[in-house]
């Protein structure tokens, strides 16, 4: 078996980390950053699960194969939100073109 | 060669490693159809927000940020609990296994239970989009559209907890049969990859649908 065991302390630590970025996350969104609201409090989600992803799932320490599957995954979220996102946000400076 | 009784080795397979590798890259190709699907409801969710931004704002603060925080907190305690469930059943102790399931099946009742009192509030609040939804002032439409989206996303998520309940109750009778051993635990260990994933999920729901302009 090519199981590794992560330390049940590298767990707890993960998981205080988790809880202090939702406090943050709560923290950050009373304040007025305009656009940067958004910004932050995805990032701040991105890390969270990225900190889940490596190390609650154990993908830090899987084969290389399982790192190709979770890449493909996060890519063609990204090919879905991106290439949707690049027609409404510039539909506007279209529209002032015709305008 | 290990016995299949303690192993659960497959005939197909050539040997306990190859079937435990199958298994999690199994498991992972289910897991990126569900990014695909709720990756559907999150990138429809971008384009409503981005049109109707003033509406998803006033919509948000009707939901109650305690209960939200809180239901984060309680998942990310039965992701811990899960993984100490896996670790327990790698290290061959059932006994810490059968408990850590059962912990991590109490938060998850837990989540739902807050979810419950949510979706309750927001049945007497008349927030449930339908003949009866009531929203003061002249943005209705886009709450409309907001709470429709809030139902469907969260709605989907609960299913999936209440999907993963029952694969921990399944769990831990198999447990309690000692069907799992230092040597052979993957039903555990994917079963945790689907119950992190659900955890995801809510770690992305939570600021998108509480934390909309809560500034002003």
């Amino acid at each position: 078996m090519n199981q590794h065991l992560c330390s049940p302390k590298l767990y707890l630590a993960i998981f205080a980390g988790l809880l202090v970025l939702t406090g943050v996350t709560v923290i950050v969104a009373f304040f007025n950053l305009g656009p940067f609201n958004m910004v932050v409090a995805m990032s701040i989600a991105v890390v969270k699960a990225t900190l889940v992803v490596l190390f609650f799932m154990h993908v830090r320490y899987s084969e290389h194969l399982i790192w190709v599957f979770v890449g493909a995954g996060v890519l063609w979220l990204g090919i879905l939100l991106l290439l949707l996102m690049s027609d409404y946000l510039t539909r506007a400076w279209l529209a002032g073109l015709a305008g | 060669m290990s016995h299949p009784q303690t192993t659960g080795l497959a005939h197909q397979f050539d040997d306990v490693t190859q079937q435990r590798s199958a298994a999690l890259l199994g498991m992972w190709v289910f897991l990126l159809t569900e990014i695909m699907m709720f990756g559907g409801l999150f990138a429809g969710y971008t384009v409503y927000r981005w049109s109707y931004l003033p509406g998803f704002a006033e919509a948000s603060r009707h939901l109650n940020i305690g209960w939200g925080a809180l239901n984060t907190a309680v998942l990310i305690g039965s992701s811990l609990t899960m993984a100490l469930a896996v670790h327990a059943a790698q290290r061959g102790r059932r006994k810490f296994l059968i408990g850590w399931l059962l912990v991590t099946m109490l938060f998850g009742a837990t989540f739902l239970g807050v979810k419950a009192v949510e979706y309750t509030h927001k049945y007497h609040e008349h927030l449930i989009p339908g003949p009866g939804f009531q929203f003061p002032g002249d943005l209705w439409q886009q709450a409309y559209v907001f709470f429709s989206f809030y139902f469907a996303m969260t709605g989907l998520h609960a299913f999936h907890m209440v999907v993963g309940l029952g694969i921990l109750a399944w769990l831990v009778v198999q447990a309690w049969r000692g069907k799992f051993s230092a040597a052979y635990n993957t039903p555990v260990e994917i079963s945790g990859l689907y119950w992190h994933f659900v955890d995801i999920i809510w770690i992305f729901l939570f600021p998108l649908l509480y934390l909309i302009e809560r500034h002003h």
